[in-house]
């Protein structure tokens, strides 16, 4: 279970304040299990790096030797399913991705994850002649790292439309879209020309436009609706109703008798 | 059965309704307003339980269909995303005219929480829009309030749509 942080004053005091805190890893353990020893033999050269991470073997290959590795898991040591396959950008600190499959064994109830790393414009080999699963896990790392996976059957963008430009989950992508990203709707469907007519997208929720009385009102300086304020406007004292500041508790009447 | 006897000779022999042309022609389109089976996130889960028997939108004379061409209403429910965009208008577009949009949650108002590369920030960018429900989700008395607003934005129109002004049709 995670760690529990009172969080009782949280508004009043930011509980987070250090910028550069780095969140502490996974311990690291070594190999110690009968099953994982066995799987480690299996692959023998292969495995560059072994360890184990929370009941998960993690092994280091070698790019190149990812089907042939795969394949070897699958046959021999039971690994049927392949439950996820996605990578990592590491390109700013590392110059490469890293490349994951997430393997299961239903028999043994273990779970095993093959890591590569990949320099940035190379292709991976496809895993979809020994996993059915990776035929879309691998479109969704293209469209969304740009990474190509050599011998796919159909390698095409899946979750992004198919004249998308740019791929999302690389770092460098911008949250909030380039210029081709923020046009695309109204290019698409109207065309460039629209643009103008449309206007760029409002990207801050809280905007208020300080003359636009259709839409906008400010506390004390009502006016009627699309009147034109750029000249100022006067201040309007704020009525209460009468019963609304009426005291209660010093009252004479009594309205519950019971008392 | 009360007996009643009508005197048809005092009314030339018919029985007669005056009205106008714009009053009854409005008072067809507000009272069944069919909207377009249009979900697109977590707020088309209010816009069903809005047509199911609990509120029952029936009552309005509003009953959702499967097809843009029977249909008068578009409830844009939920969020829409760029590569939809193009769909969403496509069936606007095959919708018979006269038509209007409600534009239901505050992702389809504003992008609402999803202010990222893949969802449109507005529906009113695609669409032009009559009604915004605000809130995430709509209750779907929220959404039958919104259907009311549209029965009244529309009695207040003209037959004649070239005649209706925008600020002739304001509702607050
Ligand atoms: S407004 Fe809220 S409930 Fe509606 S689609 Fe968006 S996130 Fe879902």
């Amino acid at each position: 279970m995670r760690k529990y942080t009172p969080k009782d004053n949280v508004q009043g005091k930011a509980y987070y304040t250090d910028r550069f805190w780095v969140a502490p890893r996974v311990p690291r353990q070594v190999v110690e299990d009968e099953h994982f020893k066995a799987v480690v033999e299996a692959l023998g050269e292969r495995v560059k790096e072994a360890y184990v991470e929370i009941n998960n073997l993690v092994l280091h290959i070698d790019a190149t030797q990812n089907y042939a590795v795969l394949e070897t898991l699958k046959d021999t040591c039971g690994y049927k399913v392949c439950s996820e396959i996605s990578a990592v950008d590491y390109l700013a600190k590392e110059g490469e991705f890293e490349i994951f499959y997430q393997m299961l064994n239903l028999d043994k109830a273990k779970r095993v994850r093959v890591v590569c790393r990949l320099k940035k414009g190379l292709a991976i080999e496809s895993v979809v002649p020994l996993f059915k699963s990776a035929n879309f896990a691998e479109r969704e790392m293209y469209d969304m790292f740009g990474i190509k996976a050599n011998n796919h059957p159909f390698l095409k963008r899946i979750l992004m439309p198919d004249d998308w430009e740019g791929h999302p989950l690389l770092k460098t992508y911008p949250l909030q879209g380039d210029e081709f990203a923020s046009w695309y709707e109204v290019d698409k469907i109207f065309g460039k020309a629209y643009r103008d007519i449309i206007g760029p997208e409002n990207r801050d929720p809280a905007r208020i436009e300080r003359y636009d009385t259709k839409r906008f009102s400010r506390v004390g300086y009502e006016v009627s609706f699309d009147t034109d304020i750029s000249g100022g406007e006067t201040k309007t004292e704020i009525e209460y109703s009468s019963t609304f500041l009426t005291d209660y508790n010093t009252g004479t009447k009594q309205l519950d008798k019971r008392k | 059965m009360a007996q009643h006897k009508v005197n048809y000779a005092s009314n030339g022999g018919l029985p007669v309704a005056l009205t106008s042309v714009d009053k009854l022609l409005n008072w067809g389109r507000s009272n069944s307003l069919w909207p377009l089976t249009y979900g697109l996130a977590c707020c088309a889960i209010e816009m069903m339980a809005s047509g199911g028997s609990r509120f029952d939108f029936d009552r309005l004379g509003t009953i959702f269909r499967a097809s843009p061409r029977q249909s008068d209403l578009m409830i844009l429910a939920g969020t829409l995303s760029k590569k939809h965009a193009e769909f969403a208008r496509r069936l606007y577009d095959q919708m018979p005219e006269p038509k209007w949009v409600i534009s239901m949650g505050s992702c389809a108002n504003t992008g609402g929480m999803f202010n990222t590369y893949a969802t449109v920030q507005g529906v009113d960018r695609i669409v032009p829009v009559d009604i915004y429900i605000p809130g995430c989700a709509p209750r779907p008395e929220t959404l039958q309030y919104a259907v009311m607003m549209l029965q009244k934005k529309i009695r207040k129109e003209s037959a004649n749509m070239k005649k209706n002004k925008k600020q002739d049709l304001r509702l607050v």
